[in-house]
């Protein structure tokens, strides 16, 4: 026992661990990798999609492609306008340009797997529906029959 | 003596490695949020076939119209979308057998036997103004009538919802009450 036991009380009370923090880090990190998938796309036109609430999962998610709709974000703005237009990929393209996206997008997919393909049209609610019929139209003719209209879960 | 401690190593910085790990995902990755309404599209009718005149039997059809001001026509008559289901359900089971409601037809479905199914279609019309947000609501609306009409239907035969039912029962299910929904050939339907 000392008098002047400076250096014995910084003893008594040690430094919180860290050593755990990782872990907990970690944990978070794993969570979000389980939980999300990667960003494939940048989006160049703003979706906000409709509510309903009989909507189902979409059951493979590999199957799928994506066909978004809607207005232009403010970047591109400029140069196309603030009408509807439709993004595949990672460009503006037309209504005649989805025959080439869904071949290529059944090209990529293996044999056994392209009659289980889904066409997902992430569509804005303020969209208006002739856009949408042209899609449908063109899908049709390219005999992609399975779609979906992808809408978010509403509280009952 | 003390016994000489070998040095830990130095581990404070995992943290911020796991930290940045973290980070990176956070800005590369989406939530999973994909839930939608899946339909199938009719096939695109061959150019070269003769025009074959599909006659439906009128009280077959019941035809739901949205025109460029988001307003509803169901069978005629001007509707909100919150009556809509109960109109398709009424239209789907016609429960007196009237005459002007669709007629049914008695199908042996295998595992459950005969029952009288409904031969009812609804075609969906919509013009090239209405609004993405109203159709889909329609939509919806067609889409929970047959569910609750499929639930109903599970209740009675097996005391379960449909949804814990299993996949044979889930099928039979299906065969009794179909989901005909057509979304017919783009027409500019007028106010």
């Amino acid at each position: 026992m000392s008098k002047f036991g400076g250096n014995n009380n910084k003893k008594d009370v040690p430094q919180p661990g860290t050593g755990s923090l990782s872990d907990i880090v970690f944990m978070l990190l794993f969570f979000f990798m389980v939980t999300t998938q990667m960003r494939e796309t940048e989006n160049k036109v703003i979706v906000k999609m409709p509510e309903a609430s009989e909507v189902a999962k979409l059951e493979r998610k590999d199957l799928s492609s994506y066909i978004n709709v809607g207005t232009p974000t403010r970047t591109y703005q400029a140069q196309y306008g603030t009408d509807a237009r439709i993004q595949l990929n990672d460009s503006f393209k037309t209504v005649e340009d989805i025959r080439d996206f869904i071949a290529a997008e059944r090209e990529s997919m293996s044999e056994a797997d392209r009659q289980f393909m889904t066409t997902v049209l992430r569509t804005d609610e303020d969209v208006r529906m002739g856009i949408v019929t042209d899609i449908k139209q063109e899908l049709r003719r390219c005999s992609a029959l399975k779609i979906m209209y992808m809408a978010r879960r509403a509280e009952k | 003596m003390a016994k000489k401690k070998t040095p830990g190593l130095n581990t404070s910085s995992t943290a911020d490695i796991a930290f940045l790990l973290l980070c990176y995902f956070l800005m590369t990755t989406t939530m999973g949020t994909q839930t939608g309404l899946s339909r199938r599209l009719p096939p695109m009718p061959d150019p070269n076939a003769k025009v074959e005149d599909q006659k439906v039997n009128r009280r077959n059809i019941i035809i739901v119209k949205i025109n460029s001001a988001d307003k509803l026509l169901a069978g005629n008559e001007p509707m909100d979308v919150s009556l809509l289901k109960d109109k398709i359900k009424e239209f789907l089971t016609n429960p007196a057998d009237r005459p002007d409601l669709p007629e049914k037809e008695m199908k042996d479905i295998e595992g459950y036997g005969m029952y009288p199914v409904s031969k009812g279609v609804i075609s969906l019309q919509n013009d090239r103004g209405t609004s993405y947000h109203a159709y889909i609501a329609v939509q919806n609306e067609l889409v929970k009538a047959v569910n609750e009409l499929r639930n109903e239907f599970s209740y009675k035969n097996y005391g379960k919802a449909f949804d814990r039912l299993t996949e044979e029962q889930q099928e039979i299910v299906k065969t009794a009450i179909p989901q005909n929904i057509s979304e017919a050939e783009p027409k500019d339907v007028k106010k």
